[in-house]
């Protein structure tokens, strides 16, 4: 994050995407640095790089700022005297209605939610894929497909039985409801997960273990889950951006004092009371989506080979 | 999304105690597959042919709740919206996917760091997204006022607050959030070519151009059905997003059909329209997934 600032679009470089633009042969040819070819690739991957960044920027940019300052300059400026205050407000004092304990309350609520969630949810698709991959029962495929199509079934189709099922079982509306829920529409994309994990394990591993005498759970807990880590960690960034960034969810089964960040910064920001403070706003926007962005950062690859599998939940 | 791929270990006894343990852990899924996911998408199905308001009641009435949704003008704005921004998005997310994925894949420098970049938004939720653009195209503060003070006073961009063009602003955001996904996806189909086929198509005089259009897409076939599925049945579910940026607003000129159905079941207690409103949804998805599906793993004679 620290290089937003020294990308400026180099000036006068204004070129349209287009597949036209890679033109010339491909792979290694004579190494020459500037050619017309390279400029023109370089300078249009810059331009759109700016593009990215520019909503990042900018969110920094006026969340470092002082109202006054917001009402007389351009939002792209950066800030003439860097101010703090806005952060401290969105995060300790900022108003949802008559609440104004500030976003550490959705924050928290945040994290109880995703963290059994996250827990919950991979334990039970671990061994999920695992029974699908090596112990495959009868209807086993069926139940699966079952799974699978029901990830692409529009949620709002779900939405009011589960609200019926959760009021059976007493939790609607509390915090476990919500974790159930998470749990729930996580199966689909994390048991193909592993289960295409465990699929691509030597059988004769699994052979080997059998004829030592290891059973379900010994295979499971001795050699699988050890071999797998990496594929742990996958789901565990599929479900922590995915879990930490959802709002439906959160705001049908959840009520005002358990809402999670994204429900209560949306409250927060979209309140039509009282005179808008763009810069707290764009700080509690910020804190939001510093948790996904972290995953995201440091997780580097591991990220890019989870949304393939993750992307199925959009 | 290899499904239907067989796994190693299918020739063990089944009986059915022998696998008990596998029956046992398997029944979280059985559940959700039969109960939350079947059921409740049966139930839903059933119950939009009732008369039901504030609470679920099993007292029938045909095709009412169908006739008064589509005769409603919010539910209509709303299939609008959802057409233009389905259609644009698809297409664009698809073209500059692609486009930026090709870039990346000429063996560039610092490909990792574009990519980063690239790929960043998507890891943020809808919510952020919405509200940074809302920010970015306020009129009084981002960039029609940015535009303005360098001296075009007559400049005009506010897309937000324009009942024509609201559509395009959430567009302009969905885009920013989405398009790094189909670039990594499409990355990841240009990466499966064999290098060889460049050669030949280099062999043969064909330029760049012609074989990305000629031989590279038509053998990343699978790649964009697959995106496209991934993208429209994300498109269906649009919510977050507009009601961060615009709530649905000016008036009901960024409604769509996911906000339609929330509002109905949780705001107005009119669940009949909220079923309804949903089994359409459902209905469009259907459309996209049937064929796909069909395709997929009902034609094995591909492979």
């Amino acid at each position: 994050m620290t290089d937003v600032t020294t990308l400026d679009a180099p000036a006068g470089t204004r070129t349209a995407a287009s597949p036209g633009l890679v033109d010339g042969p491909r792979g290694a040819k004579p190494k020459r640095a500037i050619s017309p070819r390279n400029i023109m690739i370089y300078g249009t991957l810059l331009l759109v790089s700016v593009y990215y960044l520019l909503p990042l920027y900018v969110m920094i940019v006026t969340s470092l700022k002082g109202m006054p300052e917001i009402r007389l300059g351009n939002i792209f400026a950066p800030p003439v005297e860097v101010t703090f205050e806005p952060w401290v407000k969105a995060w300790a004092t900022a108003c949802t209605g008559l609440n104004c304990e500030g976003l550490s309350r959705g924050f928290w609520n945040s994290v109880r939610i995703t963290v059994p969630s996250v827990v919950l949810s991979i334990a039970i698709a671990s061994v999920n894929g695992y029974a699908l991959a090596n112990w495959r029962f009868k209807g086993a495929d069926v139940f699966f497909t079952i799974l699978i199509f029901g990830a692409f079934i529009p949620y709002q189709v779900m939405l009011y039985p589960i609200v019926i099922l959760l009021r059976e079982l007493g939790i609607y509306g509390t915090l476990w409801g919500l974790i159930l829920v998470h749990t729930i529409f996580g199966m689909p994309i994390l048991t193909l997960l592993f289960r295409n994990y465990f699929t691509s394990v030597p059988e004769e591993l699994f052979k080997a273990a059998r004829v030592d005498g290891a059973g379900f759970w010994g295979i499971y807990f001795k050699i699988m889950l050890p071999m797998s880590l990496p594929i742990f960690v996958v789901a565990m960034i599929i479900q922590i951006t995915g879990v930490w960034n959802d709002f439906l969810f959160g705001v049908v089964y959840t009520k005002p004092d358990v809402y999670p960040m994204t429900v209560q910064l949306n409250n927060i920001v979209n309140s039509v009371q009282g005179v808008k403070e763009y810069n707290v706003n764009m700080a509690a926007t910020i804190i939001t989506g510093l948790v996904p962005l972290i995953v995201y950062f440091v997780s580097g690859k591991l990220f890019v080979r989870g949304i393939a599998a993750g992307a199925v939940k959009g | 999304m290899t499904t239907t791929s067989t796994p190693a270990a299918t020739q063990r006894p089944i009986r059915l105690f022998r696998n008990k343990a596998a029956k046992i852990a398997a029944i979280p899924m059985i559940l959700t597959a039969l109960v939350v996911f079947m059921g409740g998408t049966i139930w839903t199905v059933v119950f939009s042919f009732t008369k039901s308001k504030l609470l679920p009641k099993a007292n029938f009435i045909g095709l009412d709740q169908y006739e008064r949704l589509w005769s409603s003008s919010k539910w209509l704005i709303a299939i609008e919206n959802l057409v233009i921004f389905g259609l644009c998005s698809l297409v664009f997310s698809l073209v500059i996917g692609f486009v930026l994925a090709a870039l990346l894949d000429q063996k560039i420098r610092f490909e990792n760091t574009f990519r980063t970049i690239m790929l960043y938004p998507f890891a943020l939720s809808f919510i952020v997204t919405g509200l940074v653009w809302q920010w970015i195209l306020n009129p009084d503060f981002g960039i029609q006022n940015v535009v303005r003070s360098l001296g075009w006073e007559s400049f005009s961009f506010d897309p937000l607050n324009n009942q024509e063009i609201v559509i395009y602003g959430i567009l302009i955001a969905g885009l920013w959030q989405g398009t790094g996904l189909v670039m990594c996806l499409m990355l990841a189909g240009l990466r499966g070519i064999d290098e060889d086929i460049w050669k030949a198509a280099r062999v043969d005089g064909i330029p760049a151009w012609k074989t990305y259009i000629f031989i590279v897409i038509p053998m990343m076939r699978p790649v964009f059905v697959t995106t496209l599925v991934i993208i429209a049945s994300g498109i269906v579910r649009l919510y977050d997003l507009v009601v961060a940026q615009t709530s649905g607003g000016p008036g009901i000129a960024s409604e769509v059909p996911a906000k339609y159905v929330y509002d109905a079941m949780f705001l107005s207690q009119n669940l009949g329209q909220g079923f309804a409103g949903s089994t359409m949804m459902l209905l469009a998805v259907l459309i996209v997934l049937i064929p796909w599906a069909y395709m997929e793993f009902g034609g094995r004679q591909r492979d």
